[in-house]
């Protein structure tokens, strides 16, 4: 017999079931490859089996090229990313405490993040040339503007009332911003930073498809060039499973940073 | 001289939906020195902007409020306020919360610690002091809402329903625990209710408001006795009190519900 209370909205289940839903939901899949591919009814060359993939992996480790590639492709996003928050941490911040900024930075900033970062590689290119320069700006330009947006929102989000009770009890304007909308910010902006890690991943490949002679990226574009689909699927994996662990460790430290949180978020 | 002076403040606010919503129409009124007055008036005629306006945290369209003869140009914390709502800071402690204007004023640890720990005694949450805010229920919170406000010693406190959204036991018991601190610290206190009970129970003096735009209906002294014990609300002085302000905010509040 279920029990009712899974299925009432927003309430909490056991801590186990919860990752035991998630483990069944990789192995489902896993089961569902295996079932495609073991008996035949794809074709390997479209979609090799779990342990074609697996043998790819690790002949790839021990060549020792998979380590280099993803090393490169780490310093890459972390390169971009850490760029992207640098500048637009402040720059959120500042745009939505005060909205002499939030007027002179937002339309642009809207404007700008609807075009796409791929299609700017060409002139990045030209600009650039075709080191890690590019690929960082590559990164850098498909995080940047969403970040800054997000933070400026998580920013907004501070209520009126908690910057007005504080000038009632004396503070000056500095006061209200290092006081009250900071602390007040910091979660939400933790949280963008997990969440625009995760983007900065998916622009890697678009970063490494030209003038690449390394990375995860170029490894995978590489793999399609010579029909060896087991190594995309390695290089996808590993792609998932470097974010799945930054996005834990962001968590985790979420999680330990603000315990004043309620269990609503706020 | 008067503490405070509200000279003929009006305030309008332009709202895109509405056009021009006249809030408050002339209000004047004088508190004195330690005076403990309640303004009493039905739901929207303005009671909130008011005290928003003697805050500093709104401009009036016209008129000027003074403290101590000076106009009143923005919020500093000589006029502290209690919000309707509550408004604690949810990342600090309870005891973090009292200390925050103390903090601001660059007090030494130990005095905002003793500071703190007379209030925090005061309101009753002493063992309380390292929780914080998403622990503690309503009533709680706009206890330590009110030991902030009072530990930071303000001239004048703004009080917003600050017990409106209690249950009648905890707001009867938080009406005697605000008595015993103003009665110990004798502050002018500005106190925004539509409990009629309530107004006449801690005040000196009751302004009654008629409904929006708000204006100043009618004074009633309260000539009770202090320190004033529970069983004063059945003492016959003070139901013949309550039915004056009942009649006067009863016609108020029909006209507030037939202008919708
Ligand atoms: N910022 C604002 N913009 C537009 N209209 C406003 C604004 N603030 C208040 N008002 C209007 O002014 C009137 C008075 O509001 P106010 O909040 O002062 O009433 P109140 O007496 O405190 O009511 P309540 O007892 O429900 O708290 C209301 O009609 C309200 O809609
Ligand atoms: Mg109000």
């Amino acid at each position: 017999m279920l029990n009712p209370k899974l299925f009432a909205p927003k309430e909490d289940i056991p801590r186990g079931l919860y990752t035991a839903l998630g483990l069944a939901c990789f192995l489902t899949i896993l089961l569902i490859w295996s079932l495609l591919t073991y008996t035949g009814l794809v074709a390997p060359m479209f979609l090799p089996r779990p342990d074609q993939a697996l043998k790819a992996g690790l002949s790839l480790l021990q060549g020792g090229s998979l380590t280099t590639d993803t090393a490169l492709s780490v310093f890459r996003v972390s390169a971009g990313f850490f760029l992207a928050a640098a500048l637009g941490v402040p720059l959120g911040i500042l745009m939505g405490t005060l909205k002499v900024f939030e007027g002179l930075f937002e339309p642009v900033i809207g404007f700008i993040r609807y075009l796409p970062a791929s299609a700017f590689i060409p002139l990045f290119i030209l600009w650039l040339g075709l080191g890690e320069i590019e690929k960082i700006a590559v990164i850098f330009f498909g995080t940047f503007f969403q970040l800054t947006l997000m933070v400026m929102d998580a920013t907004k989000n501070t209520p009126m009332e908690l910057i007005e009770v504080s000038y009632t009890l004396g503070a000056s304007r500095r006061d209200v911003f290092f006081k009250v909308i900071l602390p007040y910010a910091l979660p939400g902006i933790v949280d963008t930073l997990r969440i625009t890690f995760g983007w900065a991943w998916t622009y890697l490949v678009v970063a490494e498809i030209v003038g690449a002679t390394s990375g995860l990226g170029f490894m995978i574009m590489q793999s399609s060039r010579f029909l060896r689909p087991e190594r995309i699927i390695v290089g996808i994996l590993v792609i998932g499973l470097l974010g799945m662990i930054t996005d834990a460790l962001f968590k985790l430290i979420y999680r330990l940073s603000f315990p004043w949180l309620g269990k609503e978020g706020r | 001289m008067a503490k405070l002076e509200i000279d003929g403040v009006t305030k309008s606010f332009n709202t895109a939906r509405a056009g021009r919503v006249e809030a408050l129409s002339t209000v004047s009124f004088t508190v004195g020195e330690g005076e403990f007055i309640t303004l009493l008036g039905p739901s929207g005629c303005g009671k909130s902007t008011l005290l928003r306006i003697i805050a500093g945290l709104e401009e009036p369209s016209s008129g000027e409020v003074r403290l101590d003869g000076r106009p009143i140009t923005g919020p500093g914390p000589e006029r502290g306020m209690v919000f309707q709502s509550y408004t604690l800071f949810p990342w600090l402690t309870v005891r973090q919360n009292i200390e925050f204007g103390l903090e601001l004023k660059g007090l030494p640890r130990s005095e905002r610690r003793a500071v703190a720990d007379r209030y925090l005694n005061l309101i009753g949450l002493s063992a309380f002091e390292n929780a914080l805010p998403k622990n503690l229920s309503g009533g709680m919170k706009q206890r330590v809402a009110i030991a902030r406000a009072l530990a930071n010693d303000p001239e004048v406190l703004l009080m917003d329903e600050p017990f409106g959204a209690l249950d009648a036991q905890t707001r009867a018991v938080m009406q005697e625990v605000l008595l015993g601190a103003w009665e110990e610290s004798r502050k002018t206190i500005l106190f925004v209710t539509h409990d009629v009970e309530e107004a006449i129970f801690l005040a000196d003096r009751v302004l009654v408001m008629t409904a929006r735009p708000g204006k100043i209906k009618a004074v009633i002294e309260v000539r009770l006795p202090r320190p004033r014990p529970f069983s004063l609300k059945t003492a016959p002085e003070f139901l013949r009190l309550k039915e004056e302000a009942l009649a006067l905010i009863r016609e108020e509040t029909l006209k507030a519900v037939q202008m919708g």
